[in-house]
């Protein structure tokens, strides 16, 4: 368990903005004027608060340790807004932060760049940014700079938002693609599909009889947890679009390696692999947003297990597969009936089937 | 997962795949009807299980396949058009009419929804009152009684905004089609376990004993295929010629009744053009004159000149078990999923994308 402590007064908070004139943003929102600072007075400070932000500067001056930085970017475009298990809020902190902790880096400051659509409830906003406070929190970064813009109605869809962050990386490690070697054990955090599955009901109103919570979470905890044990790790990746075989295969490709895969290894949740097989989708290509891959050198396996499904999101955690030579740049599945395959990448998003 | 992971069992796999070896005594073609059964069995690698004398063909029955490019061409043609809303299963967006695909049309502003029901195009209808939707009723007889039963609502329902593109074909015409055809190879049918779920597998029988070969109704999972070639290859070693039932779970011999009813109710056989295989009698439905106002080619009237867009794709020969995948000089280099020269390469359930997705022969 690594949970940092959140500031309970947040879910207590309403929105201040909604008793005003306006509950929707407009574009004077987005103009600069009084109207946009009130949107950064009155809803961004108070939730994001910290004291980089109250300098009201063009950018941020931050501490930064005497360590190699990583930087990543990211934009998130998502569809409902808010869907069973989050909100586009939580995946734009988490995503960033996920793509720091697969560098191996710690994550430190964020930025937040919001493009809203005129029309947006303010209260939506206000869901939204609060969930970002929680996420940022239980991931250790810091929100220190940000910019909204407003885009006239049909120009946008509700909101959008770009996260770039920088971590630091305390450790020897080179986490890449190209560290992995033959041999090497891959380790996957938890269970496949979630996501894209809670997604796919709440924006198509399926109606499965149980609710699918999106998988949505940091990892940076979970990665920290392996690095300060030493583990040595060569190469992490977060299963996103695509999900767990077009990750696999990106770093196949890139390592040159070929790696194999388990399928009865594979943890998916009963609902999800029901939703799967009703839709016809295959669920190692649909999208998680809270777990990730490690590759770690065999010898360290066994205890890499134990510290991920020590963690609370990772009771799943399992072994499912190991690095081989040949055939080169390829991922192969063993099958659950004993045959064996090769995993591709898709050509496009999965289209549920017609019968 | 249960009723699932049970026919997905490695041990059973093995014991299947060990009688079928022990039974066999010459080389067998069987060809298995469904594209749901083709996916199965690359997916599951299935013929790596079996003796090297047993070659399976892939039949025509990918809803997705055979759905003629003159039916794609009017989809496109009607998505296209201003205030009307086109409903269509998500498969059917990346068939490759004679210059574009439906994706396309979205891309450019047309208003297409993936649905997952045909009665949801009744919901959108009924909540875009000003608009005109049509919905893409395509598929076998799997596909045929919910297609029928939303057109026979809307009727009921008097909803005046909403009409159906018809494509539907059925199996049995397309079985005789092959087997009538002299380069015919097959020598044993896995018939698909969800038509006949439907309409039982009475209509197979005569098929069965005029042709004089064996017709094992077949589920979908990778034992389900394994026991059906199993039960096949039994006959034709044997040299009995019989249909038999696979998938009694799911099929019973006279079918759904309340399915059949329904179908019948709207739709008549009527010939249809079958994608790459051409004309076949008797082979689809269509509206009867009672629900002809909901037809939408009746409502949106044009003349469009369809042509297929390539002469190297073989297509039709690998739907009618001539060909495989991989005897097309296209395959893997013009004709990828990304850009699909056939429908064969499109749908999941297309023998050609089957193959490129699972067995990776990148020629």
């Amino acid at each position: 368990m690594n949970e940092k402590k959140i500031p309970f007064s947040i879910d207590a908070l309403t929105c201040p903005l909604t008793i005003d004139a306006s509950s929707f943003i407009t574009l004077a929102h987005g103009g600069g004027g009084k109207f946009t600072h009130q949107l950064i007075e009155k809803l961004f400070q108070p939730v994001f608060n910290n004291p980089e932000l109250e300098t009201r500067h063009d950018g941020a001056v931050i501490d930064i340790p005497q360590a190699k930085l990583a930087f990543t970017t990211d934009s998130y475009v998502v569809n409902p807004l808010i869907f069973p298990g989050g909100n586009i809020g939580d995946l734009a902190i988490n995503g960033t932060v996920n793509d720091l902790a697969m560098c191996g880096a710690r994550p430190l400051y964020l930025s937040v760049a919001f493009i809203l659509e005129e029309g947006l409830p303010i209260e939506t906003l206000w869901t939204i940014i609060k969930s970002m406070k929680k996420s940022a929190d239980q991931a250790g970064i810091k929100i220190v700079t940000g910019d909204t813009k407003v885009v006239d109605k049909g120009k946008g869809d509700g909101i959008f938002i770009n996260t770039s962050g920088v971590g630091a990386i305390e450790h020897n490690f080179k986490i890449h693609p190209s560290s992995i070697e033959r041999g090497d054990v891959v380790l996957l955090s938890g269970d496949i599909g979630r996501h894209g599955i809670a997604i796919m009901s709440a924006r198509e109103g399926l109606g499965f009889e149980s609710q699918i919570e999106s998988d949505c979470a940091e990892v940076s905890s979970r990665v920290q947890n392996l690095l300060n044990a030493e583990i040595e790790v060569h190469c992490m990746r977060d299963l996103t679009r695509g999900g767990l075989a077009t990750a696999l295969i990106e770093i196949a490709q890139t390592s040159k390696l070929s790696i194999i895969i388990n399928e009865v290894q594979i943890p998916i949740r009963e609902d999800v692999k029901g939703a799967c097989e009703i839709l016809g989708l295959d669920p190692f290509y649909v999208a998680n947003e809270g777990q990730f891959l490690v590759f770690v050198k065999a010898e360290y396996a066994k205890q890499a297990l134990e510290i991920m499904q020590n963690d609370a999101l990772g009771s799943l955690a399992r072994i499912i597969g190991i690095v081989e030579e040949k055939p080169q740049e390829t991922v192969v599945l063993k099958t659950r009936i004993g045959t064996s395959r090769i995993l591709d990448m898709l050509s496009g998003e999965q289209l549920p089937r017609i019968c | 997962m249960k009723f699932v992971d049970e026919y997905r069992n490695s041990k059973e796999a093995e014991l299947f795949a060990g009688a079928i070896a022990k039974t066999v005594t010459r080389p067998w073609t069987l060809m298995e009807i469904c594209g749901g059964q083709t996916h199965s069995i690359a997916k599951y690698s299935l013929q790596d299980l079996l003796p090297a004398n047993i070659t399976l063909l892939h039949g025509p029955g990918c809803p997705v396949c055979v759905t003629p490019v003159e039916q794609i061409d009017k989809a496109i043609h009607i998505a296209g058009l201003a205030n009307v809303i086109f409903c269509s299963f998500g498969d059917m967006l990346r068939v490759p009419g004679s210059d574009k695909d439906l994706l396309a049309v979205k891309s450019q502003g047309g208003d297409i929804r993936i649905v997952y029901s045909p009665m949801d195009a009744l919901k959108i209808a009924i909540d875009n009152p000003e608009k005109e939707v049509v919905f893409f009723a395509i598929g076998f007889e799997t596909t045929a009684p919910a297609n029928a039963m939303a057109i026979f609502k809307t009727k009921a329902d008097n909803i005046k905004n909403l009409s159906f593109l018809v494509s539907q074909v059925i199996v049995p015409p397309a079985i005789c089609s092959i087997l009538e055809s002299p380069k015919n190879r097959v020598q044993g049918f896995l018939a698909a376990g969800h038509v006949c779920t439907i309409m039982g597998y009475r209509e197979y029988e005569p098929i069965s004993k005029k042709h004089n070969i064996p017709i094992v109704v077949t589920g979908f999972e990778p034992l389900d295929i394994l026991q059906g070639i199993f039960m096949c290859v039994k006959q034709l070693e044997a040299g009995r010629a019989e249909v038999e039932n696979q998938y009694s779970r799911s099929v019973l011999k006279e079918g759904n009744l309340s399915a059949q009813k329904i179908i019948q109710e709207v739709f008549h056989i009527i010939p249809r053009q079958w994608r790459g295989i051409g004309k076949i009698e008797q082979s689809g439905l269509g509206l009867k004159d009672a629900y002809a106002s909901f037809d939408a080619e009746n409502r949106f009237p044009c003349k469009l000149q369809s042509q297929e867009r390539s002469t190297e794709c073989i297509s039709g020969l690998v739907l009618q078990g001539i060909k495989k995948p991989n005897d097309c000089p296209a395959f893997g280099k013009s004709c990828t999923p990304e850009s699909p020269l056939g429908a064969t390469m499109v749908s999941t359930e297309g023998a050609c994308a089957a193959y490129y997705r699972y067995q990776l022969i990148q020629s």
